[in-house]
């Protein structure tokens, strides 16, 4: 990125003010780089495991898939002490108002898996007491599908976010509400080699 | 709607002690909390630690499973039961087509018979091991838990082969299964058995059953009574705990645990029901350990000698779905595979009631259908083992002090989705 | 034998349900709401019965059922262990206030069970020590289970308040 330094022209700095205006902002940069970068491996999810999404997500935490290769294992129970909510498994009408309640108890910077079909979307359950994606009343940073996902699924979600912390970091109070701006794109490409052939 | 469920459900002053000055406080345990699992909320009067009361909310994962199945035909249905017990979906996949064959009054195939009952034990497994690992988990012994998912994973790797889910299943079908299971696959079950289960349990012993802090924290907690436990209608494990002599495998056996399943007078297969009279958290830990070297054996009797034939109850019934290979290369296959899935058509059911149950980790898992004759029940009721093993939970834990409140909801192996439905 | 106690009441035994070439062993008895706790107590105390499990309680709402008179069938579905047997036992009742007499004093596995059929289907249970909705939340008007309410409820499921970026 350029390092153009935020002074009008018509000013003329002398060379201690050029240097230590430059310093700064090379700083600033670094330390946003460095937060983001130690953020985005020290995740500490909130798991707010509902139905069998949570299963799943016990499955991730275990060792087999072990979440720790990616910095998340540690599962915080307290709202206060989290950074990534991961709201897995459907939200019935009753449910709804403590997960926003503890979506608001947790403390900036913080980011919200909506994970598998149930979450995202209602999935198979288009009833009368489900809430038919939790999107429509919390701000969401990415979907996991799958019903529920595999643990490797969920694993992309955090990858996911933690790809989202390390371009976006935090973002300030004046940029919050105007959407990510920022497309996910699957790490992992499957390649057909002939698609008509069956 | 007037209030909303957040004015409705915190609008008491929960949090607040009853009487200022006094030494009565409130306690709201749950609906997220980390020995909840899922959601359940208890609210708690306490005295310094002890517990005074304990009043149960429930209702937090209520999704409408008994509506849904009005609208949904018996085939689709399990998809659904997947979700209620979402620790041993196969063994609620059995149940409801348990039911529904109930209804429709089929007799399965022997080979089907014998795969199912496979299923159900592997599933039995399942479920204890997370629930004894949580129990572990959840007085404070966090290798207690990762041990059984090892298990557990190799479980699900066995569901994979056969039905491409790790754990939702829904692999049966009205009459028969979704697809016959791969050769090499009672080899792998059989592996597992000798190879995989054996250890597992006995890291578990090592792990927990002497282990002085957990055998402190859950003998004498939670008693119950064998009168108390039949009057509040449990069944189970936990009623075996308490001294309840009751296995639906063995007082209304259905599948491979009743003589002559194949017709040709083989007997059932030979297992012990374990029985305890402590009552106690501690015994309840107990039976499932027991429980989980019986289905080692039930397995290893039957993964041997899988008869052959068909899956699926013969086609001329016309209540099963046909096999693929017919639907494409047959024009009476394709007829009949359309017969079974348009809306207007599919199962013809009498116009009636049925009920089935079955015996599952939990307890006795029953389906209540009644049918108009359509090709959807008129209403489908599930009866949920843990809703009913569950109410009595406020007279488990009066009198002791909070920490065991988390022992004795650990033991119970409440699974919310099955609770609320 | 039930009919020899009670020779008053009309109980049309019969099969939980007929097929064509045998009829089910499941077996169902029909008790008027007013006699209900007295045959349940029998039920649960004789010696030939014995049956000391409520193992279910459940309802259905038969308001399109082919041939059927009574609105609400509550089923109490009894079980005895030492007898190991079952018998399946219909009460009901109409609409416009359906009312079951309530039995938490003989089984105590009745309490939530009847609190759920009275959650979803609106019946009420007289001598109830704590009928409260169970499931839904107090606030709820309807009874979802019934016939007449939509599958995809009356709009309940969208009406909260909205959380954005901002609001948090």
């Amino acid at each position: 990125m350029g390092l153009a330094l935020p002074v009008s022209p018509t000013y003329q700095a002398s060379k201690e003010e050029y240097l230590s205006t430059k310093l700064s902002y090379l700083m600033d940069i670094l330390r946003e780089k460095t937060v983001n970068w130690s953020r985005k491996n020290s995740l500490w999810p909130m798991p707010f495991a509902t139905a069998c999404c949570g299963i799943e997500l016990m499955a991730t935490g275990a060792s087999r898939y072990d979440i720790a290769r990616f910095g998340a294992e540690v599962m915080r129970f307290s709202p206060r002490q989290c950074d990534l909510l991961i709201c897995a498994g459907r939200v019935a009408i009753k449910t709804m108002p403590v997960l926003q309640r503890i979506y608001m108890q947790m403390s900036e910077p913080k980011w919200v898996i909506s994970m598998g079909a149930c979450a995202s979307s209602g999935g198979v359950f288009d009833t009368y007491a489900v809430v038919q994606g939790v999107d429509q009343f919390l701000p969401v940073d990415v979907y996991v599908p799958g019903c529920p996902p595999r643990p490797e699924t969920l694993l992309e979600g955090v990858m996911a976010i933690q790809r989202i912390v390390e371009k976006e970091g935090v973002r300030s109070s004046t940029e919050r509400g105007r959407g990510m701006g920022l497309v996910i794109q699957p790490t992992i490409q499957v390649q057909v080699e002939n698609p008509t052939a069956n | 709607m007037t209030t909303s469920p957040l004015t409705a459900e915190y609008g008491g002053a929960t949090y607040a002690p009853v009487e200022p000055g006094g030494d009565v406080w409130v306690l709201n345990l749950g609906p997220q909390h980390p020995a909840t699992h899922t959601t359940l909320r208890h609210v708690l009067e306490l005295r310094g630690e002890r517990v005074l009361s304990c009043t149960v909310h429930i209702g937090y994962l209520h999704s409408g499973f008994e509506k849904l199945g009005e609208h949904l035909n018996y085939n689709q249905y399990v998809v659904v039961t997947d979700r209620m017990n979402y620790v041993s979906p196969m063994a609620n996949n059995i149940a409801w087509h348990h039911a529904c064959e109930t209804l429709f009054g089929l007799e399965l195939t022997p080979r089907c018979k014998v795969i199912r009952t496979i299923i159900a034990e592997l599933a039995r497994i399942q479920d204890h091991l997370l629930c004894v690992g949580c129990a572990g988990l959840d007085l404070g012994g966090f290798t207690a838990f990762m041990y059984p998912f090892n298990a557990r994973e190799t479980i699900n790797d066995l569901f994979e082969e056969i039905c491409g889910a790790r754990f939702t299943t829904s692999y049966t079908r009205v009459g028969g299964l979704m697809q016959d299971i791969t050769p090499q696959w009672p080899a792998k079950v059989k592996r597992f058995c000798t190879e995989v289960m054996p250890p597992a349990i006995g890291d578990l012993e090592k792990l927990l059953t002497r282990n002085r802090i957990f055998v402190e924290r859950t003998k004498g907690i939670g008693y119950l009574s064998h009168d108390d436990a039949i009057n509040w209608g449990w069944t189970g494990p936990l009623a075996r705990a308490s001294g309840v002599r009751r296995d639906l495998r063995k007082d209304e056996p259905y599948l491979c645990y009743a003589d002559n399943w194949d017709g040709k007078g083989s007997s059932a297969v030979q297992f012990k029901v374990p029985i305890s009279d402590g009552g106690d958290c501690y015994a309840r830990y107990l039976i499932r350990l027991a429980e989980m070297r019986e289905s080692v054996k039930i397995i290893l009797q039957l993964a041997d000698n899988i008869p052959d034939g068909p899956v699926d109850v013969l086609p001329e019934s016309k209540q099963t779905l046909p096999n693929k290979g017919e639907v494409y290369f047959s024009i009476e296959g394709l007829i009949h595979h359309f017969e079974q899935i348009m809306t207007n058509r599919g199962h013809q059911p009498p116009i009636g009631e049925a009920y089935g149950a079955n015996e599952t980790a939990n307890g006795e898992l029953g389906f209540y259908l009644a049918s108009d004759g359509g090709n959807t029940p008129y209403r489908v009721r599930c009866r949920p083992p843990s809703f009913i093993n569950y109410q009595c939970f406020p007279e488990l834990v009066v009198g002791h002090q909070i920490s065991d409140v988390v022992a004795v909801l650990s033991g119970m192996n409440i699974i919310a989705a099955e609770l609320d439905r | 034998m039930l009919i020899a106690k009670f020779p008053d009441i009309d109980f049309a035994p019969h099969p939980l349900m007929t097929r064509a070439e045998k009829s089910h062993e499941q077996l169902c008895a029909r008790v008027p709401p007013e006699r209900l706790l007295e045959v349940m107590r029998f039920l649960r105390t004789d010696d030939r019965c014995n049956f000391e499990q409520l193992c279910d309680l459940t309802c259905i709402d038969y308001l399109n059922f082919p041939k059927a008179r009574d609105r609400y069938g509550v089923i109490y579905s009894l079980l005895s262990i030492t007898k190991g047997h079952r018998l399946w036992v219909k009460c009901f009742a109409n609409d416009p206030s359906p009312q079951v007499p309530s039995v938490v004093s003989i089984w105590k596995g009745a309490n939530w069970l009847e609190r759920e059929v009275w959650d979803m289907f609106g019946v009420r249970f007289t001598g109830h020590p704590d009928l409260r909705r169970i499931l839904t939340w107090e606030a709820f008007e309807a009874h979802p289970l019934r016939k007449d309410y939509p599958l995809r409820g009356r709009g309940e499921r969208e009406d909260f308040e909205r959380i954005t970026r901002e609001s948090a």
